[in-house]
Order: C-alpha cells, then structure tokens, then sequence
C-alpha cells in the first residue's frame, strides 16, 4: 500500500511517495504552472517514474493546494451568493460586511437577518423565523443563485438553528446548492466567523475545480485504486465531498502541512519548525504533533476570519534573498530575493547577484552551482551575511517560544542550507531526511480530528466534570469525520476565563485527532 | 463643532485602544456598528463641552458585560431609542447630546453610533480619560452625581430603569441583570446637566483619542526623529521600561482576571527586569522591584515596531514591548479620586505617587 502527497506550493509542486510503514519511497519537485493542474500532473507522473511503484498499489492520495487563498486575493472565480444570518433582533446593528472592500463585497447579491440564534448558555435569542427564510431562499433561487452562506448568533454553542435553515435551503432551492454554515468554520466571534462562511460559500466553483481537477488527474495516470483527500490547514484531512463544503480550510494549508511533515521526519513531537523557501522563511510550532493555532484574528484578501489558521510568522529571508554591503562596512540580507530566478542570477549558477546560497557555498556549508565563481567573494563579507541571517532567525525563533527554555528546532524547506546547524535558543538543530519536501509528505501523513466549542459555567456543573465531557465530545467529533477510534487522541486544549463577566464561565475549546481507517 | 465621519472613527478607535490602558475591549466590534450608523446616517456633530448650554441633559451611552459576548451577540440598534426614550420620559425633557463614559476600549465608539442613529450630537468628553472596570468609577462620581436613573436595554427589547442608593449597588444590581440579558447589555447612565458635565468630565479626551490614534497611524513616517521618540513626544509619555515579554501568569479572583506580565529588558533596559500587574487594565509598573507607576495614571504596553497597544488579552511570551506611562486625568489624583481608583482599590499596597515624580530624571 502506497499513499501519494501532493503540495502545490507558489514555486513548486512537491510530490511524495510513501510506503504503508510511512516511509519515503520518492520525493520529487516539478514547477507549479499557472493553471495549477498541469504542474499537478506533471509532478503526479514524474513522482511515479522515479518510483516505479505499482498504481494500483497507491491506495490513499493527499492535495494540499492554496487556490482558493489565490482566488479570494485575486478576487477571481467567486460565486455570487447570498447571506442569512439568524439571531435578530440581536446583531441588527452590524450588517454582513460592513467593511469590506467593494470589489470582493460583489459576491453578494441579497443578505438577510431574521429571527433565531442563541445566548451563551444555549437559551434562545429568539424563534427560528421559517417563513422569512423561506421567503428570503426563494427570493435567491428566482436570481439563480446557487450557493448559501448562513451564520446563526452563537452557532458556535449551539447550530440547531443553522442545520435547520440548511435543510430548508435545500427544500427551496434544491438538493443540489451549496450551503455553508459559519459553526462547521469558524469559532466565537459572530462577524469573523460570518466573514470566513461567505468567503467559503463563494468558493465553491473554486472547489468543484480542484477536486474534479485532482480526481482527473489521478485518473489519467492510472490511479484508480486510491480514496482523495484534501488537506486542511489544522494539519487534518478532509474528504474530497467535504472539501467541495468546507473549500475556505484549505486556506493556509502549505506551511501546515510543513510543520507537520517536519514533525514526521525528525520523530519529534515539540519543536519550533523552519521552514526556509527561496523568498522567505516561515517559522511554525508544533505541539503534539500539530501546529499551533494562530489566537488573534486572520486576515485573507483583506477580509477579517477566525477561523482556525496555524500560527506562522514568515520573515523575508530565503536562498535567493539579496546581500548587500553598504558603506559604513553592515550588511543586509533580504527581504528582496531573486525568488523563483535563482538558477539564473545567483553567483555560483553564472549570475550577477550575491545571495544567501552563494554566501552558504562560500562558507563551505552548501554545494551548489560552481563553487569557484564565489571564491573571489571576501570570506569576511560572507562571515557578517551569515551573522545577519542567524541573528534574523534567531529573534523569530525567540518570539515563537512560550517560555525561555531551549527548543528543538527543525530546518526544513529547499533554502535551509543557508542556515548553521547551531542557534541561540534552539536544544538541537534538526536537519532530516528528505528535509526539502517536507510540505508534500505532512500532506501524504495527515490525520483527522474533531473540535468541540463551549461557554461552560463551572458554577453550574464541576470543572473536571465539564472537560471530561468536552473531551468525549471532541473525541466522537473525531470518529465521525473518519478517525480510528482506538487512534483518537486529545491534541490541543483551551480553557480561557470571559472578561468582564461574573461568575465562572469560561471558553473551553478541544480538539481531538487520530489515524485515518483504511 | 466638528464632524466625525469614517476617518476620524478608524482613528478614534485606534487611539481608544491606547486609552484602554491594557483593557477596555478591541474596539473593532464597537467601531463596526459605528461604521454602520455612519454609513446609513451620516456623520456625528461632535460638540465642544463650552457648547453646550448648562441646563442641557446629558445622557451618556456605554455597554456592560464581557466584550466575548457582544462580539458574538452584538446590538439590535433599538437600544439607543429604547434607553434615550425612557431617559428622557424620566426627566420630562429632550435629550441635549450623548457622550462617552468611558473613552478607552470599546466603549469609546458606541456613543458615536447612537449620536449617528437618533441625530444626537455627541459631547467631547467623558468620565474617566481611559478605561476603568467598574461604572462607579467616573469623575462623577467624585461629583456626587449619581449613576441612576440608569437605563439598561438588551438586544430582545427588554428595558429595565433602575434607581439605586449608591454607585456601587449600581454596579451590583447592573452586573446581575446583565448575567439575567445574557452576558451584554447597553446602558444610559450618569444622566447629568450642561453644567455638571462642564465641571466634572474629561473634557476634549474623543479629540485627544483620535489624535493618539493620528499619531500611530503616521508614526513610520515621521523623518525627524525616530518612531520611538515621536511616539513619545505625541502621547506626551514616560517611558517607562522596553523589553521581551517572558512571562505571563493569570488567575481569576471573582467577576475580574488578574494577571502579571513580566518583562526582561533590551537595548538600554538590557539586564534590568520589569513587571506589570493587571486587573482588565494595566495596575502597577514595577521595574527591578521598584514601583515606577500606578493607577490612576494610565499604563500601556505597545508594540516596539507598529506602536500598536497590547491588550492585556494578547500578551505572550517573546513579544517585544515598551511600557508607557501617561498622566491621568488631574481629578483622579485628588483623595476622593485616589480612594475610587487608586492603587489600593485594586489591591496594590503602596501609596500613588504621580507618574511624573516617580519618573523624573527618566528611565534608571
């Protein structure tokens, strides 16, 4: 049993074999072509030459993709839509995206509020109001809108109501629209949460192109044996009919699925991830296994979510970043870089411009390219580059801490060889195998989870009582989604007091993960 | 007289966050629902306090509860007429304006929203000069004015008036029907005349706000000297420590987090280490053990390279940070004052001493 690991970064797309024991059978890397698909296929059938594995063999296939991150910055491909949101006459005051830009505020053709919704405490604001939704999806089938994005007021407690006005959707607009409901997204805070739904409902072509688009691909080469799965950006696996639903948790899954697939190689379980490209470096966390979640608010195309991103800071440094010597005797490194041109203009590939690599290969820490042409460079310059480099890296690996103990860390990505295998803050730098393909194969090893949401009063119902519960809940979430039952694990858990609110009500949110049923 | 419109909310907003002193809420919620009022309405007169004639009534607008819940279950847009409505029956007399009570954190903007919605002009000025967690806690008080009437709306349409003994059985009383709404509601309190608003508020503190805000906004592009030194000049500002945030600690103690944020130095605080205790908002100052500022006078983390306030909610480990102190408002550091919000109310043991003789001579 073979699983295939695609990664459509913006450079290249990566592929991976893996063999049942999940080791690397082949890694290779293919440039992604604008279209996405034919540097898919391209990567698809290089990956199965250089492996001459068995098709039929190949039982799992894994996409990590960031079009729709493409088609929500670029604003292209996106559906019209309409909004409902449930809670009135809470909420009235804010309508859907009162501060979006107007060029992406044009997916919407009518958006409406009515009645529904809950308090923290599951009571209800007010009563589902079936007329109005009815009235107001039929007013959305006569423009011929296809696709839906409800929220509800507290969905995050409680999503009955959302579920319901789902159901209707689909009565009055028929079986086959899209329905996006913000409790399947996003977490607390209604308007971010709303703001992630409509970008996923606008997605949904985006969607059915890459799935389809990746279905085919696989097709062509032969591969007909295998489930698809698309990758989330928890460092969890989706369906391909729960992608073509939930296509905006797409959105991020690259430097995830790097942080993932660098846990895999190194075997460890906690470390800070570098992950260091051609233009930039990103810099991760892995706890347990899985990154770390952002905890401030994302902002995609300028559009403010909050749904779950992992927390990733990206610096401008990578192997083509540009070094400059400047008069009084410093020098920079970056944020500039050659980028994808580096096989061009890079000194030891016959260019003109001095770069991270060239300054690794001068130092003797990388072969690359033709050493000679970076002989002639002062060994001094080189030395303050590096300097430049470390102490870059260094800070972002301190601000990634949580406390000032030492941390493994982990180098990944094509361009790490810039980088010492010593580093202020770091126990030990890791460097594995395989270490440039690092996003295809977290792709290829990716679990799947379930996360549980709740304001729970401790006043009301005893704290251990209440997480133990929230644990159980997270870990049949799990289960459902396709987990291994005896695989299913706690991975992430908060526990945080409201502010400004008496008694003792907290927000408690869990997650659970484990290993997909074959 | 002048006109608040969009700009002046984003900026208003941003210096707001400043004035929360730590706390207060995001304001993005609070700026959300102006926008709205805005965008629908028009923009806001905002009234210089000699405008306005001394028998005028003053209602003032503000939220009650846990910024979570309202991020979640924000207003209707009735509340405003609700509340102003029963106000003004109260009193058998138009309502003259709004005003903020509390000009830091998300309070700063819902008064804004309610001057658009019901036509109001909006007074410049407010009864505390930054963010304070408890509603008796306003120069008013000081005044002997009274919080009630008090009205409180919730979202549904419920509105309960309220006449109380004293401010803070307003503040008891509040917070329980607050819980009974679900968490938040909108309040109107403090109803005062022209001339108590005159003697007793924080006059011009919506202009200062939005020039605070200004001023974070242009900080990077200021050439003549350094974002540091400028931000300091604007806010008129002590600095009071600058460093890597190590550690963060919290407790919860009744309805109030309390927290410790210790700080280790960089640059020229290098080897030396600093510590900031925090309610919602920002207490006490402590650098190498000694007390360097307390409350009343305004505590604020900001962001080393944007300048962007820190909230007490978003501290973490390996932030770089400055610590800030700004003067309070005078009023605040007379002993009525100092007994109302000073250092021991919140439990810090140690006389207030004003930030500038704490400070003078600069960072040590």
């Amino acid at each position: 049993m073979y699983k295939l690991g695609i990664d459509v970064g913006g450079t290249n797309t990566d592929a991976v074999l893996i063999d049942e024991n999940l080791n690397v059978v082949a890694d290779i890397k293919y440039p992604t072509t604008k279209d996405i698909y034919s540097g898919i296929v391209g990567a698809l059938k290089t990956v199965l030459e250089v492996s001459g594995v068995d098709r039929s063999q190949i039982k799992q296939a894994m996409l990590g993709t960031t079009q729709c991150t493409n088609a929500i910055v670029e604003r292209k491909n996106l559906a019209k839509i309409g909004i409902l949101r449930l809670g009135a006459p809470a909420s009235l005051a804010i309508k859907p995206m009162v501060d979006w830009a107007d060029d992406i505020k044009q997916v919407s053709v009518a958006e409406r509020i009515i009645g529904g919704g809950s308090e923290y405490d599951g009571k209800p604001i007010s009563a589902f109001d079936e007329a109005a939704a009815k009235e107001f999806f039929a007013e959305l089938k006569e423009k011929g809108i296809k696709s839906v994005a409800i929220s509800s007021v507290f969905s995050p407690v409680r999503n009955d109501d959302e579920k319901k006005a789902a159901e209707i959707c689909k009565e009055v607009m028929g079986a086959d629209t899209h329905v996006s409901i913000s409790s399947e997204i996003g977490s607390m805070g209604l308007i971010e949460r709303e703001n992630a739904t409509i970008l996923n409902a606008a997605l949904y072509k985006v969607a059915d192109m890459f799935t389809e688009g990746f279905a085919q691909s696989l097709a062509d080469e032969g591969i007909t044996n295998a489930d698809i799965y698309i990758s989330q950006n928890d460092g969890t696996l989706m369906t391909i009919d729960y992608a073509r639903l939930y296509p905006i948790l797409t959105v991020a899954c690259g430097p995830t699925n790097s942080i993932r697939g660098a846990s895999y190689l190194s075997q460890v379980q906690n470390a800070i991830v570098i992950d260091v490209g051609g233009t930039t470096t990103d810099l991760g966390v892995i706890q347990n296994g899985f990154p770390r979640e952002s905890s401030i608010a994302v902002t995609i195309g300028g559009v403010r979510t909050n749904f779950r991103m992992p927390d990733v800071i990206s610096i401008g440094l990578g192997g083509g970043s540009i070094v400059r010597e400047h008069e009084d005797g410093t020098v920079t490194v970056g944020p500039d870089s050659v980028g994808y041109a580096i096989t061009e203009k890079a000194l030891v590939f016959g260019g003109d411009v001095l770069t991270a690599s060239d300054v690794a290969v001068r130092l003797g820490m990388a072969e690359m390219g033709d050493p000679s042409k970076v002989a002639g460079i002062s060994e001094e310059l080189c030395k303050k580059a590096l300097a430049a480099m470390v102490t870059l890296v260094e800070d972002s690996i301190d601000s990634m801490k949580v406390s000032s103990d030492d941390v493994d860390v982990i180098l990944v990505g094509g361009g790490s060889v810039i980088l010492p295998e010593k580093l202020a803050g770091a126990k030990q730098v890791i460097k594995p195998d395989h270490f440039g393909c690092a996003n295809a194969i977290g792709s290829a090893i990716s679990k799947v989870s379930g996360t549980y949401e709740k304001l729970i009063n401790y006043d009301e119902i005893p704290r251990d009582q209440a997480l133990e519960q929230a644990r159980q809940q997270a870990i049949e979430m799990a289960v459902a989604s396709g987990a291994a039952r005896e695989t299913v694990e706690i991975i992430d858990m908060e526990d945080v007091p409201l502010q400004y609110y008496a008694g003792h009500t907290n927000r408690v949110k869990i997650k659970a993960a484990g290993e997909l049923l074959v | 007289m002048r006109q608040i419109g969009l700009n002046e909310v984003e900026d208003i907003a941003r210096g707001a966050a400043l004035l929360g002193a730590g706390g207060g809420g995001d304001p993005y919620i609070g700026k959300l629902v102006t926008v709205g009022a805005i965008k629908e309405c028009g923009p806001v007169t905002l009234l210089d306090p000699e405008e306005v004639p001394d028998d005028a009534l003053i209602a003032p607008f503000a939220m009650m509860g846990a910024p979570t819940v309202l991020a979640e279950k924000s207003l209707s847009g009735e509340e405003y007429k609700a509340l102003f409505d029963i106000m003004s029956n109260r009193f058998g007399k138009k309502i003259y304006a709004t005003m903020p009570m509390e000009a830091g954190g998300l309070n700063s903007m819902l008064p804004i929203a309610t001057a658009a919605r019901l036509g109001l002009p909006m007074v410049d000025c407010d009864g505390m000069g930054r963010a304070f967690p408890e509603l008796q806690m306003v120069t008013f008080t000081i005044g002997g004015i009274s919080a009630t009437p008090m009205g409180l709306a919730d979202e549904k349409g419920n509105v309960v008036m309220m006449e109380t003994i004293t401010n803070k059985w307003t503040e008891d009383i509040g917070r329980a029907i607050t819980m009974a709404c679900g968490g938040s509601v909108s309040i109107t309190l403090f109803p005062m005349t022209g001339k108590q608003m005159k003697e007793y508020g924080v006059k011009g503190i919506v202009t200062r706000s939005q020039k605070l805000g200004e001023a974070i906004r242009n900080v990077k592009n200021v050439t003549d000297k350094t974002p540091e030194e400028a931000f300091l000049e604007f806010t008129e500002g002590f600095k009071l420590f600058k460093g890597k945030i190590c550690d963060v600690l919290r407790e919860t103690r009744g309805a109030f987090n309390f927290g410790k944020v210790v700080v280790e130095g960089i640059g020229e605080c290098k080897g030396s280490q600093a510590y900031v205790e925090f309610q919602n908002e920002n207490l006490a100052c402590y650098v190498n053990g000694e007390i360097v500022a307390t409350t009343p006078d305004l505590i604020c983390l900001v962001d080393t390279e944007t300048f962007n306030p820190v909230p007490t909610d978003a501290l973490k480990y390996g932030k770089r940070v400055m610590i800030v102190g700004l003067k309070c408002f005078p009023m605040w550091r007379i002993p009525e004052g100092i007994e109302l919000v000073g250092p021991r109310y919140f439990g810090v043991d140690t006389d207030y001493i004003p930030i500038e003789e704490r400070c003078k001579g600069g960072w040590k």
